[in-house]
């Protein structure tokens, strides 16, 4: 290996040469680089809510109207089943790990995440347990239990097509690598941070992506194991569910939502990390009270783990037990309260200059409000008696998700994306996709409150004329279609930033975070020097203090740089594209598509995956020097 | 837009919406109802509080290049303390009467008095059993008024959830598991309910009403269908009857006094004094009664009643038999 240049990292320099967005499939198909991965995460994520977004049109034009006979119902159960799996495990996590992927090594000015090759591995169990799971609708028919898939509902007897069957397999897969992403966003933050980057100067959005992993690790494995007991009794006739048998089949529910919660905080926190990010750059102003806001992170993440069972007070667990969870669900509304103050008062005599990201950030205050105390009305267990499993709740948590994890993840995307492509977006464009998906959000999702406190049960694939509910459906039915169109300046806007769009430069919004230091698209080892960080904004504060300057300076400057320099002064050592993940990916994925019922497969897919798993392991994984 | 709640949440007391949760009539709903309403005044007092400081945060504060660059501002410990504290309280105001109403909601009745009724979930049905009165029926559950009722509820297959907002809220019926649910409704009338626990192909079918009657018009009810089912009165019914003994019916439906002794679907004794058929689906009547035997599985796609095959006026006879059973 040559010197100079070139030591940036073997053959790693070579991919960097070719910019972060070049290069041939294989090279994509091997990366181990933290920002491919995030951008294949992301393409990913958006393709799969795109295909759920469709599936909750075709959803309301079925409740267009009372009584229609549009779709068949067992396709209607399908869809629903599929628009709820799909937006959580395969639209709305890949689009939080993509971010994770891509911002939280800048941001903790590293120059990759701690495992790299895992990092892939991942990815791939994410693509092809997707891909599995929609291949079901060519294989006798996608699985319609629900994404909840509430026993005995979905064993065997009740739903003897292989639909559920893919459910179980898809979700163990994907499982696996969403365990794997956690513990390698948990040990990159907690050990990969810059020199000085202390705990409580971490940027917020990693604060949250560290929650997030924990969450991810602790949450996961009840539902694996559920989801195991699943499979035991839908293929080889165990009774872990069966009520015959005496066992019982809440031991299903209390296992799914034990995950389930802690699940909604999974993809909602993150969106609470962009906006604490987001709102101090364009308030031109530090966060407002941030160990506050670090701190009501924290706790909503622990309450988490103690209110599953709000999902289920008509079960009939009794008073004490709905007592106990509904007064742990409450308390769940102060660190969020204390958040939104936060963030206003963060706003408060600031400078607010109201681009795209901002937008979204504001609108994230003002419609998860909305979403927020609707579930203090369902916290308390008499009234959710009247409002569970209506479209009251539907409405609920479509504020909450909508309104939380979309419309931060769009202000993250606007705020990150020059960062990413080294291209800004059109403004105007921006600001229309903002407005149109306001008013399509409130008018998709609010008067369907009244539907369901005035009779609207939810999965019903249709409602009786005599209820009464035609007006508040067909509005809402309106509202979802506009909310396609709303995408239109979206998809219009990539274009135009591929085409037309500017350079971004380092730091186009004046942001105080260390990620901003670095060109635009970062090179592939993200810093040429490792920043040292002695404050939580230091681009707001390039000459505060002596002795600032890049880690690993002998004689450290004064002044903080703004910008990374182009050389890197020693050399850097970077991982090495692999494809054993890839290999390990489908071996496991073909062992799971086994899992249907052939033995034959199941070991070929072990083999597979074994190969894969030596080969990885006695890889150098390290070029350069 | 939450007074426009507030103004569309009034309006729908106004009883054009037969399953409304905001229009109640026994006790039991009243206290949810009255629950809600408490909670939700408190939450448009927060949403117009927040919501309104939001908005003048963001006009007042956007960005003048007059005012400089913001002073550098870290947090307050007091504002800190105050928006912690302020929500507590009001949670606190709202957890008083959600643990109150816990306790008397969760709890089995206390009256004595009460009429057992056991409510048995099947897909896509409800069944109805009085044991104290030796009465077996179907998704029409006939109910006193001014005597708490005490539902006792099972489930045959999958998991159900009762649901009839104006008299009750949801309960569970899960199998393995007898769950209870009361309620001492305030006026007669048809209230309508529906399953609200996904429960497979017709969930959204699978509906029921309870009549509540006036003491006396209970009493005529009890009566009548104690009674064994009433013999056809003219040569159609008569022939009705003959295809229905003649045919699958009899394996599914039991119609007492007869040789009809199915155990699997509704019992039909006097199916033809119901208002409805197909759980709640179809107003009770000859043509619907054509309609629901002659093509089941499009009437109520799933269903497990299959579709037997008859003759045109073989249905029409089955028909005129079913409506004569009163």
């Amino acid at each position: 290996m040559a010197t100079s240049e070139a030591d940036v990292g073997g053959r790693a320099a070579g991919e960097h040469k070719q910019g972060l967005y070049s290069g041939g499939l294989w090279s994509w198909l091997t990366t181990v680089d933290h920002k491919r991965i995030g951008v294949l995460y992301f393409v990913t994520g958006l393709v799969f809510m795109l295909v759920a977004g469709l599936e909750a049109q075709a959803i309301r034009l079925q409740l267009a109207r009372p009584e229609q006979r549009l779709l068949d119902p067992e396709f209607y159960n399908q869809l629903f089943t599929m628009h709820g799996t799909t937006m959580v495990f395969f639209a709305g996590m890949p689009l939080i790990i993509a971010f994770f992927n891509f911002i939280v090594p800048l941001q903790i000015g590293a120059r990759d995440v701690a495992f790299p090759r895992l990092n892939a591995f991942s990815y791939w169990l994410l693509l092809f347990s997707g891909l599995f799971l929609y291949s079901s609708f060519f294989f006798g028919g996608a699985p319609d239990g629900g994404w909840f898939a509430y026993t005995p509902l979905t064993n065997r007897q009740y739903s003897p097509g292989m639909g559920m069957d893919f459910y179980v397999l898809a979700l163990l897969l994907s499982g696996i690598g969403s365990i794997a992403g956690g513990v390698n966003f948990l040990v990159t933050i907690v050990n990969m941070r810059a020199p000085g980057m202390k705990f409580m100067r971490l940027p917020l959005f990693t604060w949250m992506a560290l929650l997030v992993s924990i969450l991810i690790l602790l949450s996961f494995p009840p539902f694996t194991i559920g989801l195991v007991f699943m499979f035991f009794d839908r293929s080889f006739g165990t009774h872990f569910y069966d009520a015959a048998a005496g066992a019982d089949p809440v031991l299903w529910q209390h296992l799914f939502w034990v995950f389930g919660h802690p699940e909604v905080y999974i993809l909602v926190l993150p969106a609470f990390g962009v906006v604490s990010d987001v709102i101090p750059t364009f308030s031109r102003k530090p966060l407002f009270g941030y160990p506050v806001v670090v701190f009501s992170g924290i706790l909503i993440a622990f309450l988490g783990f103690g209110v599953w069972v709000h999902h289920m007070f008509a079960v009939g667990l009794g008073p004490i037990v709905n007592a106990v969870f509904g007064g742990a669900t409450m308390l769940v509304a102060i660190p969020t309260g204390i958040k939104i103050f936060n963030w206003i008062a963060t706003m408060w005599g600031g400078q607010l200059r109201f681009k795209p990201a901002m937008l979204f950030a504001i609108g994230l205050l003002g419609i998860f409000t909305i979403g927020g105390l609707s579930g203090v009305m369902h916290a308390s267990p008499p009234a959710d008696l009247q409002q569970t499993d209506t479209y009251f709740v539907v409405a609920h948590f479509h504020y909450v998700l909508i309104g939380g994890t979309v419309f931060g993840l769009f202000a993250g995307f606007y705020y990150w994306f020059p960062k990413a492509t080294g291209k800004m977006l059109n403004e105007g464009l921006g600001k229309a996709h903002f407005w149109l998906t306001l008013i399509a959000m409130n008018l998709t999702f609010f008067p369907i409150h009244f539907s369901g406190l005035l009779g609207q049960p939810r999965r019903t694939f249709t409602y009786a004329e005599g209820l009464g509910l035609d007006t508040f459906n067909l509005i809402s039915t309106i509202g979802a279609f506009l909310f396609t169109l709303a995408f239109v300046p979206l998809i219009w806007n990539l274009w135009y930033a591929w085409r037309r769009g500017r350079p971004a430069g380092p730091n186009p919004w004046d942001a105080p975070t260390i990620e901003w230091t670095t060109s635009s698209p970062p090179p592939h080892y993200n810093f040429a020097v490792i920043p040292r960080v002695d404050r939580r904004d230091p681009l707001w504060h390039p000459h505060i203090k002596p002795g600032l300057g890049w880690a690993g300076e002998a004689e450290p400057g004064g002044v903080f740089p703004r910008v990374q320099p182009d050389d890197a002064p020693e050399p850097i050592v970077m991982p090495n594209p692999s494809y054993w993940p890839l290999v390990m990916a489908l071996g496991l994925s073909l062992a799971t598509i086994g899992g249907l019922g052939s033995l034959p497969l199941v070991f070929t897919g072990v083999a597979l995956a074994l190969l894969g798993l030596f080969g990885w392991a006695f890889e150098p994984a390290e070029g350069g020097h | 837009m939450g007074l426009f709640f507030a103004a569309v949440a009034v309006a729908a007391c106004g009883g054009t919406y037969p399953q409304s949760a905001l229009d109640p009539s026994s006790d039991f709903a009243g206290r949810l109802d009255g629950l809600f309403m408490q909670i939700f005044w408190w939450a448009v007092g927060v949403f117009v509080l927040v919501e309104g400081v939001l908005l003048y945060t963001v006009f007042r504060w956007r960005e003048d290049p007059a005012r400089g660059r913001p002073p550098e501002v870290h947090g307050h410990v007091l504002m800190e303390i105050g928006w912690t504290v302020i929500p507590a309280l009001i949670l606190v105001a709202i957890a008083i009467p959600t643990i109150r109403t816990i306790f008397l909601v969760d709890r089995p009745t206390a009256d004595p008095d009460a009429l057992v009724v056991e409510v048995t979930g099947r897909q896509w049905w409800w069944e109805f059993t009085y044991p104290e009165l030796g009465i077996t029926t179907a998704n029409e559950m006939h109910i006193p008024l001014g005597r708490t009722v005490d539902l006792r509820l099972r489930s045959a297959d999958v998991i159900h959830s009762f649901w009839v907002p104006r008299l009750g809220g949801k309960r569970d019926v899960v199998p393995g598991r007898e769950n209870q649910l009361w309620f001492r409704p305030d006026s007669v009338g048809v209230f309508w309910g529906q399953c609200a626990e996904y429960c497979g192909t017709a969930h959204a079918l699978m509906g029921l009403r309870v009549l509540v009657d006036a003491p006396a018009d209970f009493e005529a009810w009890v009566t009548t269908n104690r009674s064994n089912a009433a013999r056809p009165a003219d040569s159609e019914a008569r022939a009705g009857q003959g295809v229905f003994m003649a045919n699958a019916c009899v394996s599914c439906h039991e119609i007492r006094g007869t040789g009809a002794r199915g155990q699997l679907g509704p019992d039909l004794t006097h199916v033809g004094s119901r208002l409805t058929i197909g759980a709640g689906l179809l107003d009770n009547n000859l043509e619907n009664l054509i309609r629901w035997i002659d093509s089941t599985q499009v009437v109520k796609p799933g269903t497990l009643m299959p579709e037997v095959d008859l003759t045109e006026s073989q249905i029409q006879q089955l028909a005129a038999y079913l409506l004569g059973l009163r």
